[in-house]
């Protein structure tokens, strides 16, 4: 038997692990999430049985998080700890296989704005797992803003959760052609219903959609009161007198996805454009390193899942497996690609969004550093990379070390934000966790080891 | 911003050494150009931690140089406030002195002849017992035969300090500029440097020290000088933040022999301190790996288990992060601060191994008062550099 690791348990993940696991080959799939699914297919953990079923040569690893890669002779050591995260008895792991398939997704981004660190401002994927896997509004009277078609969902799964949604803000201009309205859009993002009859949801309730608005302050003194939406111009500055205030009691925002790029960068997968960069096989620049779904690109779910079933194809073959291309499925991730570029091109985040910042406006919320100490320290200390950006003005240090504020930081300054992604320890690890020893569970054919080939079609 | 086309000295790296060097020949009334491949204070000295220590350090020319910074650091401080300003000059100096803690009879023993020879030539140390100890750092292990109070033990933060000094230098009509890579020097008719190439661009100059950290190696034979500087790799850990739990810099009485030895090995023994955010750190290993610079669990492992020896309440403390860099060190474990014997006008200042934050305000001003022809404070004697252990061609 040979081993391969695959790393998220989304809709790449989980076509990594079966394509993979068709070939012979023994696949540990692990994911940080009690249940198989990922951001897009997430199951409520506490209803039982499993929505999903992977064959029998797949262990599935829950609540298990990876905290490191480290390269060993002819392959990968990954090092898990399971058990549920806040839990007292987390049990450490690792396993090493020759192949890696990493599909640990992307996260969704916030913009700040003033006022967008008090509660009552939610990221757009916070709220809606919440609505989704709890059952819990942020709010009763909410303001969806931020751009792309994954708001209408975040809408919908609000108003099913018995929220009133004051208005969608969508900050670029509606799109044109053939992804037409929203609902096309959505309709080419995933291939399900259930997102059409989302939309119909908010015609229902009325809930307006204003294009080119967003969502430029937030008010209150304890928490969200109200907010104030303007009319953006095509680089997103807001239009001088179109301001409005309206009554809320929550906000989402959500412009766009940030891959969790610190695993593919801890395996030294190149990265451009703050992606992970893949070839036809999804092989990365590391060998027998491959990547699939939203790490390489934002596509949707459909994508992913295609993405993910060449890329267990080729892991498998790495490791030795006798395996025909996956013709078809590469096929649909050409068009899904395809797709992926028109739809990201719609829905861009324009330089106009710097300006909705006042001096005083919290640009890294963890170390509370002001846009007026970042520009600060950039100017007096003339600092131009990442590493010393963060080291004199904070942002980036804190406990979400730079997942939230990374990108946005690089993007005021002008530096490339990559290097925000590098942590070495993937997810936090209490210190007497680290001193312990974990027993290591070598591949079973690690006398073969060594092979570096990469895989070609 | 103008650029500079010729400058009277060039320095070349813009880490902690290179930017002392620089803020000291400013300072002299030299135009200074900074440069470096990278982002300013990027390498190393964003690397590290920031201990500026006399306890590690037994009698001796490192001691000595040691002991002139520890006195430089916050008179520099305070000259770099009144010119630039409080927030540049914010740096986070902390005064907060050292605990060195022995967990057994048998490190006790070197402990108090290392204190020992250090008070009698002027460093304060005072010998505690395990209770007076646990009274200064009350979260200490109990598990202690005692330790060594150092008060002139002081931390402050590296890539600010760097950048403060930069900053002089450019209030001063210098220029730093990043992003920018020397490849070799240019003579005149009598061998003297008269240049550095940069790029395609030569640029003129009266002199140029060589400040490139671990890598000061690489550019001395690009220049045609080989020096001997290699790197020691080191990782440091991050825990989460926390309420006050480590008062001073607190760490085994086995880090003195780590810090002096020259094994290829592995070597962990924790230095535990708080930073101003509320962070703990916990440095540092010492391996030679070349730059390799892949991630390996045992030496973060080996860090953990030694933190939380000494401080049994870290046990479920989160770490967020680890990072770590490549120390510059020399065969022979001192700095290389002087003229090269081979072209005049060709200047080192490196190999400072794990004290180059620590010793770079005394390593500027030497290497200025050597250049300017100034009596120096510190004897340079050890420091040269053509002394065996440094250049390849007197060894043999
Ligand atoms: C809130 C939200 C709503 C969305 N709605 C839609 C929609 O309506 N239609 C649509 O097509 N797409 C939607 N998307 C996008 C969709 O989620 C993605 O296209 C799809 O899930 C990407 O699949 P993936 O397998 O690449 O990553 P994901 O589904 O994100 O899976 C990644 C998995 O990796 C795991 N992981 C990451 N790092 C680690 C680690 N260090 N250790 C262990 N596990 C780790 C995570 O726990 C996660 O389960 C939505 C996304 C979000 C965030
Ligand atoms: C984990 C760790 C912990 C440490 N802890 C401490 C501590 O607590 N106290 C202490 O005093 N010291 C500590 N140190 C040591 C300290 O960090 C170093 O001694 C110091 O940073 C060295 O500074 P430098 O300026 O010589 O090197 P660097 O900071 O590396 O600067 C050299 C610069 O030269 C540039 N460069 C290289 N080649 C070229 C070229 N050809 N052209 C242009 N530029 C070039 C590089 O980009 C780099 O920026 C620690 C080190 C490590 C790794």
């Amino acid at each position: 038997m040979r081993r391969i690791v695959v790393i998220g348990a989304g809709p790449a993940g989980m076509a990594a692990a079966s394509a993979a696991a068709l070939h012979g080959v023994e696949v540990v799939l692990v994911d940080a999430g009690a249940k198989l699914g990922g951001q897009y297919f997430r199951q409520d953990a506490l209803a039982p049985g499993d929505r999903f079923k992977l064959p029998s040569n797949v262990e599935h690893v829950a609540n298990a998080a990876v905290w490191a890669i480290e390269p060993v002779d002819g392959g990968h050591r990954v090092h898990l700890r399971v058990g549920p995260a806040d839990g007292p008895a987390r049990r450490g792991r690792a396993v090493e296989a020759r192949a890696l398939v990493l599909a640990t997704g992307a996260y969704d981004r916030a913009l700040p704005f003033p006022g967008w660190d008090l509660p009552g401002v939610y990221t757009a994927g916070a709220a809606q797992a919440l609505a989704k896997g709890q059952g819990v509004a942020v709010g009763d009277r909410v303001v969806v803003g931020g751009t792309g078609p994954f708001l209408l969902p975040v809408a919908a799964s609000l108003i099913g959760v018995g929220a009133r949604v004051v208005e969608v803000a969508e900050a670029n201009a509606a799109v044109t052609g053939w992804l037409v309205n929203p609902v096309g859009a959505l309709a080419g993002w995933s291939k399900s219903g259930e997102l059409v009859r989302h939309a119909g949801t908010l015609a229902r309730h009325r809930v307006p959609y204003r294009s080119r608005t967003a969502v430029i302050e937030a008010h209150g003194s304890e928490c969200v009161e109200s907010v104030t939406v303007a009319r953006l111009d095509a680089l997103w500055n807001p239009v001088p007198g179109s301001e409005r205030r309206l009554e809320a009691d929550a906000v989402t925002v959500g412009f766009g996805f940030t891959p969790q790029l610190e695993l593919a960068l801890a395996a030294r997968c190149r990265v451009e454009d703050g992606f992970v960069v893949v070839d036809a096989a999804q092989g990365t620049s590391a060998p027998g390193v491959f990547a699939a779904g939203e790490l390489t690109g934002i596509g949707g779910a459909d994508l992913a899942a295609s993405e993910g079933t060449v890329a267990g194809a080729a892991a498998a073959k790495f490791v030795g497996a006798a395996v025909e291309p996956p013709v078809r499925a590469m096929a649909r991730v050409r068009s899904g690609r395809r797709f992926a570029a028109a739809l990201n091109a719609a829905y861009p985040v324009r330089s106009g969004w710097h300006d909705w910042l006042r001096d005083d406006t919290i640009v890294c919320r963890c170390e509370e550093v002001t846009k007026r100490a970042l520009f600060r320290a950039v100017d007096e200390r003339d600092v131009g990379g990442v590493r010393s950006l963060k080291l004199v003005s904070g942002a980036g240090l804190g406990l979400c070390q730079g997942r939230v504020c990374g990108r946005n930081v690089a993007e005021l300054v002008g530096v490339d934000g990559t290097g925000f992604a590098k942590r070495p320890i993937a997810s936090p690890i209490r210190l007497a966790e680290l001193a312990e020893e974990e027993p290591v569970e070598t591949p079973v054919d690690a006398e073969e080891s060594g092979r570096a080939l990469g895989v070609e079609y | 911003m103008s650029r500079i086309e010729t400058a009277d000295v060039v320095v070349i790296g813009a880490g902690i050494i290179g930017a002392a060097c620089a803020e000291a020949l400013s300072a002299a009334g030299m135009r200074v150009l900074v440069v470096d491949r990278g982002a300013p204070a990027g390498g190393t000295t964003a690397g590290g931690e920031g201990n500026v220590l006399l306890s590690d350090k037994a009698p001796g020319p490192e001691l000595d140089l040691a002991v002139a910074s520890r006195r430089r650091w916050p008179e520099l401080i305070e000259s770099l406030r009144a010119e630039l300003g409080d927030e540049v000059a914010r740096v986070e100096w902390e005064p907060k002195g050292g605990l060195v803690v022995a967990s057994d009879r048998d490190a006790m023993g070197p402990l108090s002849i290392l204190a020992e020879a250090q008070r009698a030539v002027g460093v304060e140390a005072v010998d505690l017992t395990p209770g007076e100890a646990r009274a200064m750092e009350p979260y200490l292990t109990e598990d202690i035969a005692g330790a060594v109070h150092y008060p002139g033990d002081a931390q402050l933060q590296p890539v600010l300090a760097a950048t403060a000094m930069l900053a002089a230098v450019r209030a001063r009509g210098g220029e730093v500029r990043g992003w920018t890579e020397a490849r070799g020097l240019v003579f005149d008719g009598s061998g003297r440097v008269a240049g550095v190439r940069i790029g395609d661009e030569t640029i003129g100059c009266g002199a140029v020290v060589n400040a490139c950290g671990p890598w000061a190696g690489h550019f001395s034979v690009a220049a045609g000088a080989p020096i001997e500087v290699l790197p020691r790799r080191g990782m440091v850990l991050v825990t989460a933040p926390l309420p006050h739990v480590v008062g001073r810099k607190v760490y085994a009485a086995d880090y003195v022999a780590a810090v002096a030895s020259s094994h290829v090995d592995l070597q962990v023994s924790a230095v535990v301190e708080s930073t101003a955010t509320g962070t703990v750190l916990i440095g540092s290993s010492r391996q030679r790996v070349g730059f390799d610079e892949a991630l390996q669990v045992e030496v973060l492992r080996r860090l953990a288990r030694s933190a939380v020896k000494l401080f049994p309440v870290l046990a479920g403390v989160p770490v967020m992060r680890t990072y770590g860099g490549f120390r510059p060190y020399t065969p022979d474990h001192l700095p290389v601060i002087g003229e090269d014997p081979r072209f005049a006008g060709l200047w080192h200042a490196s190999g400072h191994e794990g004290a180059g934050i620590g010793l770079a305000p005394a390593t500027g001003r030497l290497l200025a008062d050597l250049m300017c022809g100034r009596e120096p404070e510190v004897d340079p004697a050890r420091f040269r550099v053509d002394r065996p252990a440094v250049m390849a061609e007197v060894r043999t």
